[in-house]
């Protein structure tokens, strides 16, 4: 087979020279990363998409997450989530379960906890997109997939304002998930329906 | 043609030729033009995308910056694409993923069908594919006893329906509310007795029926929207959830992707990813991306595989012209903006590839074998408008490729020894058109036109083909005068510059 | 300047009052027209129906035409009369294997241009001294929208008519669904097109529907003389040739074409 693409590549190149590929497109923004305006505009795309945001400082952590969890009864956590989000995820005597320990959750199990609470790895405002890698404070993708609820925590410093800047920061062969909005469709008539598969409420602490 | 609930008698059956038509396009689209429901959908579907289009496109800062990017990096990757595609297998490879080359539909099919068959699986479940629509995977794997369930939502509802897509981005766009709950409470064996036909409703009893799916599910086959050579790096982009469904639960994954999905560097997503989601719904970003590299322990599938889809691409590379098509990256925004595919629908084009891309798509996959072959009809489904490329975020240029197409169309029909009524009248045309003389003699011929017209001055019937013509519009009467003969009358000082006698043909047309 | 006129075949044929206004007009701004008298088409139907083979003897003709003619520039009241020359028949000509065909018609298309465009950027002007009381809607045709990209000159022409009522066009850059032999290969998706056009145009309470193309305009006045709307259709060259003492454009003449445009019987008899 690539014998044929090598003799069709060769039968339809260009004739002339090929110019150089043009890269004229802003890279970066006129927001810095982790700046007020930056925030802000993240902020603004959540909650335009509907996702519920706070923001909070690094000592309210754990009140935050607990709040944020609200009724829910048990919780799923990635092994290297922060300790103070663990404490939080602990409070009402919620069934916390350590993905991994002892083993990983199964799709069954995870279909039975309410809710999920990572970390992320870096935000992009224009878009609000955030990113989730796959680290240990993020956990593997399954946990942050069934549970109906997602509680991340972003600290300022990960919020950038355009895409090239926020996939310049990412490893490209970690299992990569962009989240830009619950999920959605307008297949039917074009009436767009949201919170198809994957959680239907996402809840963002944006930490100072 | 029926008036009260629009639903035409013939459905295109998923088991016909996902790339070729049972119907010339003009005959099918006569029908979908008449065809109320689908015109009112489509109609209404269309102007929202575009509007929402039209707003994200012109929120970025210098989105004809990007365009000509990705234009060039496509463009780059056909010329390189050996390279690349060697390049994307070291890496998939290096991260346990395993890559298959399918030469056609069938290759494609026997490999994915073995793989399944390994796991002892008899079930998968799928993310969108136009590739695999392409091939026909879902019958192959049926006829051996496997079940291949769609899980992206307007996919459910076409092959519950036992239809065939019609749009590239939202599949069953053809099909009201009603019919979709009709399709549901027949097909679907756990679908509630009290399902209403408001979308909410109708798209959480999919979810309820998918959830189990996915929960249970081995194996899944998806397509790819990218993948990076210096990598090994696949993406998906998507809105509902089902994609990161399938890509993360099952054991064994296997993706089946066009040859042409490349991009050189993980780098260049940073183009694709702006100029995708704001091309195809009109957001800003797709709800979920998903990005993958071979198989990562602990997290998601550990078997992978990438099945490398040939069938007919290397046709449209081997081309200058043609292989732009192959830039394509099925964000339908041509789709969307073209009149001709708002009003006929996607089914006329009889392709799982409808709308302008396909128009030019299409026929380079299969080849065009002649005035018999309904995909000849299909670089004729157009009025050359241009929007399409005005839209195309990798400027892909296809009214030029579509005039093309249609020269092979020609070219195709060159052998038979009587020529047909359009190839006859062209050969006259051209005659008389190629001499000045001929061609004042043909325009006297039209005085004949004044007496049809009569008093009314203006002609509402003519014979067959131009009959076309005056079933819809008149024709006024031809002039008393032509330009020609009044500018001898009016400005006999000019008389031009006679043409060298060589350039005089006193031949026949032949 | 010399001004050499690219009739077009169908305006030639069918639509001369276009062609003939085109002459007026730049008289009346002071320019010499000329008519080199062996044209016939451009091929730009060939080109587009496929037939790219028979396309070369008209390409050749035309170029053959205008190479033989002494002129500054040459001028077609066509946007895609003018994209065909300008972005296809030297294309006709390579595939040909002709490439001294092509480099004619190449240096030819550098100088050959569309009314609006001449009138604008060629000549400067936009204010041509016309006069048109009454109520006109203007429909951009896809090839000067998008191949020539023409932009407004047309509607900044239009502006400055004295005693213009100027409404603008609903969708006015979607597709009327002419399509040249579109309009007789898909007739059902070509009237469709024409349907919504035609809604559009009724909607501004125009009087006229105006555009740089014969062709469309035959289209989209065959729909509004079909119809019986009372609207009718006139080439952008017939309305700027229009001035106070021409009035060659009376609604008595339109009696004889039932609204597909003025009869030519009304033009050569006025004052050449």
């Amino acid at each position: 087979m690539l014998t044929r693409i090598r003799t069709a590549v060769a039968a339809g190149a260009s004739k002339g020279p090929i110019p150089p590929i043009p890269r004229e497109y802003p890279t970066t923004g006129s927001l810095r990363p982790g700046s007020d305006e930056a925030v802000a505009l993240l902020v603004d795309r959540l909650i335009d998409y509907k996702a519920e945001v706070s923001t909070v400082s690094a000592e309210g952590l754990a009140d935050a997450v607990d709040a944020a969890l609200g009724d829910a009864v048990s919780v799923v956590v990635p092994t290297g989530l922060h300790p103070d989000a663990k404490v939080g995820c602990e409070r009402r005597h919620r069934a916390v379960h350590h993905d991994g320990v002892p083993a990983p959750l199964t799709a069954a199990e995870l279909d039975a906890v309410d809710a999920v609470v990572t970390a992320a790895t870096v935000a992009i405002a224009v878009t609000g997109t955030i990113v989730l890698d796959g680290s240990a404070d993020q956990g593997r993708r399954a946990i942050t997939l069934v549970p109906d609820v997602h509680v991340v925590i972003l600290t300022v410093g990960q919020i950038v304002e355009t895409v090239p800047e926020g996939l310049a920061l990412l490893r490209p062969t970690a299992p990569l998930t962009l989240i830009s909005g619950p999920s959605a469709t307008s297949d039917i008539e074009l009436s767009r329906v949201e919170g198809v598969h994957g959680p239907r409420t996402l809840r963002v602490l944006i930490v100072r | 043609m029926s008036t009260f609930l629009g639903v035409p008698g013939a459905r295109p059956s998923a088991a016909d030729n996902p790339l070729r038509g049972d119907r010339p396009f003009p005959v099918a689209a006569r029908e979908a033009v008449g065809n109320t429901q689908l015109r009112r959908n489509l109609g209404r579907a269309l102007s929202t995308i575009r509007a929402k289009r039209a707003a994200v496109v012109a929120e970025v800062p210098d989105w004809e910056a990007l365009r000509d990017t990705a234009s060039a990096v496509k463009a780059d990757v056909m010329a390189r694409l050996p390279e690349l595609l060697e390049q994307l297998e070291r890496n998939v490879t290096a991260r346990g993923g395993t890559v298959h080359w399918a030469d056609d539909a069938e290759e494609a099919n026997r490999i994915v069908a073995e793989i399944v068959t390994a796991t002892g699986a008899d079930e998968v479940v799928k993310v969108k594919s136009m590739a695999t629509q392409e091939i026909g995977l879902n019958e192959y794997l049926a006829e051996r006893g496997i079940a291949a369930v769609e899980t992206d939502l307007a996919e459910l509802i076409v092959q519950l329906g036992h239809d065939k897509p019609s749009h590239i981005l939202v599949p069953a766009i053809h099909r009201g509310r009603a019919e979709i709950r009709e399709i549901f409470l027949r097909e679907m064996s756990d679908a509630p007795t009290d399902l209403t036909d408001e979308p909410r409703v109708l798209a959480m009893a999919a979810r309820a029926h998918l959830r189990r799916k996915f929960l249970s599910a081995r194996v899944a086959v998806s397509g790819a929207n990218f993948a990076i050579a210096d990598t090994g790096t696949l993406a998906v982009v998507e809105s509902e959830g089902n994609g990161r469904m399938c890509l993360t639960l099952p054991d064994t994954l296997i993706t089946v992707m066009g040859i042409e999905k490349l991009l050189p560097t993980f780098s260049d997503l940073e183009v694709f990813l702006q100029i995708l989601p704001r091309s195809s719904t009109g957001e800003r970003m797709n709800p979920y991306t998903s990005l993958w590299t071979g198989v990562t322990p602990g997290d998601g599938p550990q078997e992978f595989h990438l099945v490398l889809l040939d069938n007919g691409r290397t046709n449209a590379l081997a081309d200058e012209l043609g292989r732009t098509a192959l830039h394509c990256i099925r964000c339908s925004a041509c789709l969307n903006v073209c009149p001709v595919y708002e009003r006929a629908g996607g089914h006329a084009y009889g392709s799982v590839y409808p709308g302008p891309i396909g128009a030019v798509l299409t026929p380079q996959l299969t080849g065009m074998s002649g005035h018999g072959d309904v995909n000849s009809t299909l670089p004729y489904a157009s009025t050359l408008c241009g929007a399409c490329f005005d839209a195309c975020p990798v400027k892909i240029d296809i009214p030029t490729m579509l005039v093309e197409l249609r020269g092979r169309a020609v070219d195709a029909d060159r052998d038979r020894t009587i020529p047909g009524g359009w190839a006859a009248a062209m050969k006259a045309a051209s005659w008389v058109m190629s001499n000045e003389k001929r061609f004042a003699a043909a325009e006297s011929l039209s005085k004949a036109g004044r007496v049809v017209a009569g008093k009314k001055g203006r002609i509402s019937s003519l014979p067959f083909p131009l009959s076309g013509w005056t079933t819809s519009r008149d024709l006024p009467a031809p002039p008393t005068q032509t330009f020609r003969s009044w500018w001898k009358e009016n400005r006999p000082d000019d008389l031009g510059v006679p043409l060298p006698t060589s350039a005089e043909d006193p031949g026949d047309p032949s | 300047m010399k001004i050499a006129l690219m009739a077009t075949c169908l305006a030639d044929a069918m639509f001369p009052q276009a062609a003939i206004a085109t002459v007026r007009l730049l008289e009346r701004l002071g320019h010499r027209v000329t008519f080199p008298p062996g044209q016939t088409c451009c091929g730009q139907m060939h080109v587009n129906t496929g037939y790219l083979d028979e396309a070369v003897p008209v390409v050749q003709h035309y170029v053959d035409v205008f190479d033989a003619a002494d002129f500054d520039v040459a001028v077609a009241p066509s946007g895609s009369c003018v994209g065909s020359v300008r972005h296809q028949q030297a294309m006709v000509a390579r595939r040909a294997g002709d490439t001294r065909l092509a480099a004619r018609a190449t240096a030819l298309a550098d100088r050959t241009y569309e009314l609006s465009e001449l009138l604008v950027d060629v000549l400067g002007v936009t204010d041509v001294g016309a006069y048109y009381p009454h109520r006109v809607t203007y429909h951009p045709t896809c090839h000067s929208l998008r191949m020539l990209r023409v932009g407004d000159k047309p509607l900044q022409l239009l502006r400055k008519v004295a005693g213009i009522d100027l409404v603008e066009l609903p969708n006015a850059e979607s597709c009327c669904g002419f399509g040249g032999t579109f309009a007789l290969k898909n007739p059902e998706v070509s009237t469709a097109m024409m349907a919504d056009k035609i809604s559009d145009v009724l909607s501004t309470r125009a009087e006229i529907c105006t555009a740089g193309d014969s062709s469309c305009l035959m289209h989209i006045g065959g729909g509004l003389s079909r119809l019986r709307t009372g609207v009718r259709t006139l080439h952008l060259a017939e309305i700027l040739a229009s001035t106070i003492d021409s009035g060659a454009f009376d609604a008595s003449d339109m009696s004889a074409t039932g609204g597909l445009g003025t009869s030519v019987e009304a033009s050569p008899k006025r004052s050449a």
